[in-house]
Formats: C-alpha cells, structure tokens, sequence
C-alpha cells in the first residue's frame, strides 16, 4: 500500500480524478471555461517548471513561445489557408525551432543575465506579433478560427474543458516521465551543481538547450489553446507580465512539483476572476503574493504541504 | 546633414533619459549585486508625486524635494521588508521579489494616482536651441547635466567618504566586510535609498520630456537596464556612456531603418551585449567560485 501510494504517477491519478470531477460543480459554461484557462496555464507551466525547477534556469521570456503558438493557429487558417490542427502542430515545432536557435547562446548565461536576456528575447517577439499588423492585426490583435476535427468544428466551452485537461494529462504524464528518465537526473544533477555535473560527465549545455526546447513546445501548445479557446489573440499574450505570470505560478505551486503547477495556475487564474470586484487592486495582490511567496514560502506550496504531512507521519 | 545632426540631437535627448535611469541601477547593484527590476517604478513615482503635489498646490521645486523623499521612503521599505527578510536567497528568488514590489508598486500608483498621462513644464524653459539647422530643447541639457552631476557625486561619495568605502567593501565581500566592523545590513539599506533618490531625480527630470504615467516604469527601466548593460552594469560612467550610445543607436534606427521597430533596439543591444561583451564597455571583471 505504502509503496503504492509513493509511486510517481498517483499525482497524476489524483489529477485525473480531479479534471473527471470538477465538472460535478459546475453549472453553467462559465466554470468550464474558467476551469480550461486553468489547465492552459498548468500547461505552460509544467513546461515552465522544467525549466527552472529541475534544471534550475529561469526564463522571463516565456509567454513568448506562448505567443508563437497561438499566433500559429491564428494566422496559419486565416492567412496561409493551412489547416487550424496542421497550424497547431507547425506552431509547436516552430517554437521548438525558436528555442533551439536562441536557447544554444543563451543558455550559456547564468542567474541574473540569464533572466534578462530571455526577457530581451520575450519582448523582441511581442514587439514583432504588435508591428507586423498585416499578419497579425497589430496591437488591437485578430480573430481565430475554430478548430476543425474529423470535420466538425469544436465549439463550447465544455468541448474545450475536455481536450485542454486530457492535454494537460498528457503533458504531466510526460513530464514525469522525463523527470525520472537519465535526462531528468542530468537536469537534477545541474540545478544542484553545474559543475558537479559536469564533471560526472553530463553534457550540461545539451540537457540545458533539451529542457529549453521542450519548455517551449508546452508554452506553445498551452499558447495555441488559449487562442483557440478565446476566439481572439493580441500581442498581450506574449507579454512581459503574462512572462512573469508563469514564473509566478511555477514558483507559488513549488519548483519542482509537477501537481504544483497545477496549483498555481488555479490560484493565479481562479483568484482574479472571483475578485473582480477588487479588479483595480489586481496588481498589488499580484505583486504582494509574488514578493510573499519568495520570502516566506521559498518551496512553494505543495512541496511545503508534503513535507508537513511527512514530519506528522514520520 | 540636417537630417543626420537632428537624429543625434533627439538621440542624445532619449539617452540622456536612458542615462539617469541607468545610472539608478549601480548603487544598488554595487552593494548587494541585486538588478533592481523595481527602479523603473522609483522614477515613475519621483515624476507622479511630483505631478499630483503640483496639482494639489504644492510649489513645484518644493514638490520634487518631497516626492524624492517619498520614493526614498518606499525604497527603504523595499529593502527593510522585502530584500532583507529574503537573505542568502537565490539570483532568481531576488529577481522575482523585485519583479514582485514593481508590480505591486505600479499597482498601487495606478490606485493612488491615476492611470492618465501626466506631464511637468520644463524646468528650464526657453526656445529650442538651434544648432546647424537642428533643434535641441534646453529640457534635454538639463537631464544630461543632471546625469553629470549623479556621476560626480556617486564617484565622491564612493572614494572619498567612509561610507563610500563601507559600501565598496560590503560589494567585495560581505562576510569580510562586517569582520572589519561594517553594519552591512544598513549599508545595503543606504544603497537602496540612494537607487532610490537617483531614480526619484531621473523622473522629476524627465517627465517634462517623456511625459509620465503609473505605467513607464516597466520600459523605462528595460531601457535603462539595457544601457547599464551596455556600458558595463555597477559602472556609473559606463551607465551615462551606455544610455548616450542606446540612444543614439535608437534614434538612427529610427531614422534610417524602421521607426515601429526602435524598441526593439534596446532589447537586441542587451542580447548582443550579453552574448559578445558580457562585462560591457567599463564593467569589471567578475570572479566566480565554485
């Protein structure tokens, strides 16, 4: 039982029994829609969290690649006449693309200048998807055409409920399979000491550009269903306070949880929408919850959680 | 030739701006190797104060004199409930908390003020100057020779006053430094009131030029960070030069290749800066142990 309960894929039973669940509260369109914004940005940060929790790099430029995936799916139908899955999937690897290109200079970086030039490289593609306003309708941003699979088109909030969260699944599923592959351990193996590692014969710039790519293709893919699931997309999506969104959400949930990012997307996305009578003071939370949470909570809160619940059954 | 001397003038007005941003950077940076992603918010609120205690009858000169202390004040609350309690934490963590009180602090100006655009006379009026059939405004001297006059004083203070050194040491090494008797923790305090102060300065100074409103913080500061970066981060000259020349290359890049895309210098400058001449031009050389 015990072993059982340890094993690595019961937090993503436990996820699944949750997005089968959640709909059992939900009355109306609304929550569905909610709810599928959550596993969007759950997405984009288990791919975030990779990144920084597991190979211990920060990207402040991440709503980039977010950008690239949902402008994919935007201009591939309405410009070039691709189709919106074919869109969806050329958006990814040109992202994965993208990542390798810029990841392989970048990565050299460390801490602080590593976090400015992802943030140079961030803004660079929100300043393109703004002044490239023939494909992508400039700052005002354009419309998406729906999604069409098996030749009907997915329409609905509760549609799109489903196939983001069984995405998301997929996406935990496959990051924890990476995390316990010689990959995964590679990566560890970094965040603690890069040169420890390095001299234990990992090729640490390799692992570091993997991650980053891979990193890449989650944001994109969580940036395509965004598009598609608003109808709409403006160069906001890849901007710098989106960027620092996800890492707020990475860092609120824990480094290194998978499940965490899960929670943080849901506070993140669930808290502004409930108090939107406070709408005005949504940046000061924002920025309070931020500074808090890296002064107080440093773990983050599911892994400060599960080391409460280990003290008490120790 | 007109042409070309009146892109230099407007580049060097934008740098002398970028230049005062920048240079709000080193103090903080030099005592505790923290990039201060909040020093935008520092200048946007010296010019917003200043703005709203105007409006409310305050003598303007009097008006800057508060709103610098104002931001000081908010400085040293940055650092006494923020920076300090978060010690020992990662380059990331203290990236993020900054990131977190920039925010927070756009935030609350937009609650506190407004979210209009706001501008200050000049605080040197007159004509525009008239150079080889280019213009210049006398506003644009005054944000360079206040960016003169930041660097001498921070040099002074730095090499010939006590504190100054205290802070050069507490830079080097922390733990030597307290050893030898400095209270570190109130010497990194003072390094954030004066990032503070400098960046209260720059947006009182600019905001004749550059209008102001509760959100230029954010660009202000990317673009400041860009030419700290350019110059070589922690040198207060490197700052000024940095910021002239980020200017300068905005300006022609305006001018003769795309006006949309002049943003984009700034940030292509920090990638290739970062990538080629990671010290800058007058950065110091940086030691890493394992």
């Amino acid at each position: 039982m015990r072993a059982l309960l340890s094993h690595r894929l019961v937090p993503v039973v436990a996820m699944a029994a949750i997005v089968v669940l959640l709909p059992l509260l939900f009355s109306s369109a609304y929550y569905y829609r909610v709810a599928a914004l959550v596993f969007v940005f759950a997405l984009a940060s288990i791919g975030l969290n990779l990144l920084m929790g597991f190979a211990g790099q920060v990207s402040l430029g991440h709503a980039g690649f977010m950008g690239i995936g949902a402008y994919a799916v935007a201009i591939g139908p309405t410009h070039l006449g691709v189709a919106s899955w074919l869109s969806f999937v050329i958006g990814a690897a040109l992202s994965a693309l993208v990542a390798f290109v810029v990841g392989r200079p970048i990565l050299r970086l460390k801490g602080h200048y590593l976090a400015v030039a992802t943030l140079g490289f961030g803004l660079l593609l929100a300043i393109v998807f703004t002044n490239e306003a023939r494909f992508t309708g400039g700052p005002d941003g354009m419309a998406v055409p729906r999604l069409v699979l098996f030749g009907s088109s997915v329409w609905g909030a509760q549609s799109w409920y489903w196939i983001i969260a069984a995405s998301f699944l997929v996406g935990a599923v496959l990051a924890l399979n990476l995390i316990e592959s010689p990959t995964g351990r590679a990566l560890r193996a970094i965040h603690d000491s890069e040169v420890a590692a390095r001299v234990l014969g990992v090729d640490v710039a390799k692992a570091k550009l993997a991650v980053f790519v891979v990193s890449a293709i989650y944001a994109s893919v969580a940036g395509s269903y965004l598009a598609l699931l608003n109808g709409h997309v403006t160069p906001d999506v890849s901007g710098f306070l989106r960027s620092i969104e996800l890492v707020a959400m990475v860092v609120l949930g824990g480094m290194g949880s998978i499940a965490g990012s899960l929670v943080g997307a849901a506070l993140l996305v669930v808290l502004p929408q409930t108090l939107t009578f406070l709408h005005d003071y949504e940046h000061i939370a924002l920025g309070l919850i931020v500074m808090a949470v890296m002064v107080f909570l440093r773990a983050g809160i599911v892994p400060t959680l599960a080391r409460a619940l280990d003290l008490r059954r120790a | 030739m007109p042409e070309f001397l009146q892109f230099a003038f407007s580049g060097l007005t934008v740098g002398a701006v970028y230049a005062l941003v920048a240079l709000g950077f080193t103090p903080i940076y030099n005592a505790s190797d923290v990039i201060n992603f909040a020093q935008g918010e520092f200048v946007m609120l010296g010019g917003m104060t200043t703005v709203f205690l105007g409006l409310a009858g305050v003598p303007l000169p009097l008006a800057a004199c508060l709103a610098v202390v104002v931001t000081v004040a908010v400085g040293l609350a940055l650092h006494r409930f923020a920076i300090e309690p978060a010690r020992g934490a990662s380059a990331v963590a203290l990236i993020m908390i900054t990131i977190g009180a920039s925010i927070f602090l756009r935030g609350a100006a937009q609650v506190v003020f407004d979210k209009r655009f706001h501008s200050l006379p000049p605080w040197i009026g007159g004509d525009a100057i008239r150079v080889g059939g280019a213009t210049i405004l006398p506003q644009s001297l005054v944000v360079l020779g206040g960016a003169v006059v930041i660097v001498v004083l921070l040099w002074a203070f730095i090499e010939r006053t006590l504190i100054g050194k205290a802070m050069v040491a507490t830079a080097a090494n922390e733990l030597a430094a307290r050893l030898v008797g400095i209270d570190t923790r109130r010497i990194v305090g003072l390094s954030f009131a004066i990032s503070a102060a400098i960046g209260a300065v720059a947006g009182i100074l600019i905001s004749p030029i550059t209008l102001t409103s509760y959100d230029v913080g954010t660009l202000l500061a990317l673009k400041g960070f860009a030419a700290a970066m350019l110059g070589g981060i922690g040198s207060a000259v490197g700052a000024v030069v940095g910021g002239l020349l980020l200017g300068l290359l905005e300006a022609f890049a305006a001018g003769y290749v795309s006006s949309q895309y002049k943003d984009a210098v700034a940030f292509l400058v920090i990638l290739i800066v970062l990538l080629a001449i990671p010290r800058g031009l007058f950065g110091r050389a940086s030691v890493e142990r394992v």
